[in-house]
């Protein structure tokens, strides 16, 4: 799988190429500033980038814009988004074209090996991984509210990992329950919210996101 | 034709010239008789009804209509003849909405008895000058056309401005030649003596040192608040590192060099060990940020004061109407201070306010940032109980910005800021097009 990384912080870029590359991705170009992302994203194509907010040269959200506007140039390009803080204003903008391949993550996320790769992985394949973080602050937002009042805890805990992009069987993994009781819960979450049922994992995340968003 | 466009143009421009002095010196006349002597008059007795006590309530009223007057004339005296008379006034206190403490403020600011020796003065010289400054075309012009020729026709006779009737030709003809002098000059003279007065208005009514001395008065207490202030922040931010993120580092580091230790004879606690060193890491991560969110948001850096504000709406338990039009970005302190007042607002509407909604207004407009924030909660908020707005208004003061609230029991509460403030223009990033 081709990657493309922009992390201006040496340490940082030299450790992710190195992670990625044992767990057999392809760093095709790891960069170091936003304009350098726009010409290396329109140039490899990659499966996925991994891309950091704050670039040189302004330091502010230069690596965003890059990746947003590559999307709108070539939609659906998958990007995963790292940042030191997450931003409820940042992942609704990543999410604001809904056509998939998006992840938001705290860089902290990479200390977790596997989850991490996991997530690069959902994100190449045109899922969704958004942070904890964002996630949490979605629920809370909403938690006073009608039909989110109405799910067990259970159920609120299994919204929650789906809104983060995880699969059944990655939230029955995580829940340390059988993926049919999974299907159960999500049944149900879907009935009580009055959200059109999809097979499909990557619609069925973004349905729960565009609820929580709205 | 051009050359008679011109003059035409020029007796035009002249014309309105005499025309404006004359309104203008008959304003100042009127004003003078009509307005200033008549309050002239009530500010004499208001003071002498003191002892009465009909006089405390007078007093303040009057001496309100007297800055009003005042600032009218120093309204004039800038449009009329560019000359400037800045409003010298103290700042009302924040108290200045209860009887006493508005008496206090009002007698006690010098500008006051300035304004009323203004006031005296103005009652004669106001009138004789607006009289002279009115006249001057007008006069001229009765020479010319009036005065000789009138007489033959009617019992007016010369009248009493053109003394002259008795030197039969010599007299037409001296009223005349002097009567058109006059009317040629009148209109400059009457704007000169109009800028005189003007003049003698800015010597009164004008700010002395005295405003100054305040000036710089506001600016130290505002300075050692801002010292102060951050003085405090640097402690907390050194506790907040010192028991936070350093001690956890040194576990951290203690874990793992025990698990390096392990890791040939014991790989199973080591592992334990290297778990636990990740946690660690993870929560002196999140104290970070944390840390560097009080300090300084990183959202702010990276969007400015309209996205962070959005990004701090939308981070809320409650739903934000955020309504912005800043275009460009201020100094970073200047940000800094609207971005934490807002925070610190929202904060207060989150925790005590149990409203449902919340809306924020943000707009820039001349050399100003007028800052809305409102809630449909309880109300009742007053700076003065301590609360975290007391620090926002200190905050705001070290950038000469304010603060407003309006919080009625039963709400809504509306807090307005105003903030001192030039915009750069928009950063605009280099176009990521494809290349």
């Amino acid at each position: 799988m081709r990657v493309v990384i922009a992390e201006d912080l040496a340490l940082l870029r030299d450790g992710l190429i190195r992670l990625l590359e044992a767990f057999g991705f392809e760093v095709v170009e790891a960069v170091d500033n936003g304009p350098s992302l726009a010409r290396a994203l329109a140039a490899h194509r990659p499966d996925v980038a991994v891309v950091d907010v704050r670039l040189p040269p302004t330091f502010t959200d230069e690596g965003l814009k890059a990746a947003l506007e590559a999307r709108k140039e070539n939609p659906g390009l998958p990007v995963l988004v790292l940042s030191q803080h997450v931003e409820q204003l940042y992942a609704r903008e990543l999410l604001s074209d809904s056509s998939g391949g998006i992840g938001y993550l705290l860089k902290d996320r990479v200390s977790d090996v596997a989850q991490f790769v996991d997530a690069v992985r959902r994100v190449a394949a045109g899922g969704t991984a958004l942070d904890p973080d964002v996630v949490a602050q979605l629920l809370t937002r909403h938690a006073r509210e009608e039909p989110l009042q109405a799910l067990t805890p259970r159920e609120r805990e299994v919204l929650g990992l789906m809104a983060e992009g995880r699969s059944n069987a990655a939230i029955a993994a995580a829940l340390f329950v059988t993926e049919k009781a999974i299907s159960k819960h999500t049944n149900n979450i879907f009935g009580k919210l009055g959200l059109p049922q999809s097979e499909d994992d990557n619609r069925r995340v973004l349905a729960v996101l565009a609820y929580l968003g709205g | 034709m051009n050359v008679r466009g011109n003059a035409a143009d020029r007796i035009g421009e002249y014309a309105r010239r005499g025309l404006l002095a004359f309104v203008r010196g008959l304003i100042q006349a009127v004003l003078a008789m009509g307005v200033n002597l008549p309050l002239m008059i009530l500010t004499i007795l208001s003071f002498a009804f003191i002892p009465l006590g009909i006089g405390l309530v007078m007093v303040p009223i009057v001496l309100t209509t007297v800055r009003g007057v005042a600032n009218q004339q120093r309204l004039w005296a800038s449009e009329w003849s560019e000359v400037r008379i800045p409003v010298p006034y103290r700042a009302r206190p924040e108290n200045g909405d209860r009887f006493f403490p508005r008496l206090r403020w009002l007698l006690t600011d010098p500008a006051t008895w300035r304004d009323l020796l203004w006031l005296v003065i103005n009652v004669p010289l106001g009138f004789v000058l607006g009289v002279l400054a009115g006249s001057a075309v007008l006069y001229g012009l009765e020479g010319v056309l009036v005065a000789p020729w009138l007489a033959q026709i009617t019992d007016y006779g010369w009248g009493p401005f053109w003394p002259l009737g008795d030197y039969g030709v010599i007299g037409i003809a001296g009223s005349i030649v002097l009567g058109a002098g006059l009317a040629c000059v009148g209109a400059p003279l009457g704007m000169a003596i109009l800028k005189g007065h003007a003049l003698f208005s800015q010597s009164l009514l004008a700010p002395t040192r005295t405003v100054l001395a305040e000036r710089v008065e506001h600016l130290a207490e505002t300075r050692s608040d801002t010292v102060d202030v951050s003085a405090a922040e640097l402690r907390r931010i050194e506790r907040d590192l010192h028991d936070g993120a350093q001690a956890r580092l040194v576990a951290l580091s203690m874990n793992i060099g025990l698990a390096e230790e392990m890791m040939k004879h014991d790989p199973e606690t080591a592992r334990t060990l290297m778990a636990e060193a990740r946690a660690s890491s993870g929560k002196a991560l999140v104290e970070l940020r944390d840390l560097v969110r009080g300090i300084h948001p990183p959202v702010l850096a990276e969007r400015g004061l309209d996205g962070a504000v959005q990004a701090l709406a939308l981070s809320l338990p409650l739903p934000i109407d955020v309504r912005t039009d800043v275009r460009g970005r201020a100094d970073a302190p200047v940000e800094s201070a609207a971005y934490f007042a807002v925070a610190e607002i929202l904060a207060n509407v989150v925790k005590h306010s149990g409203a449902a909604r919340a809306w924020i207004q943000m707009e820039h407009t001349g050399d100003r940032l007028v800052t809305i924030v409102g809630d449909d909660g309880t109300g009742g908020a007053d700076p003065r109980n301590g609360s975290g707005l007391r620090g926002i208004e200190r905050r705001l003061a070290a950038f000469d910005g304010t603060m407003a609230v309006t919080s009625p029991l039963g709400g809504p509460t509306v807090v307005t800021m105003e903030l001192p403030c030039a915009l750069s223009s928009p950063k605009t990033l280099p176009s990521s097009g494809t290349g």
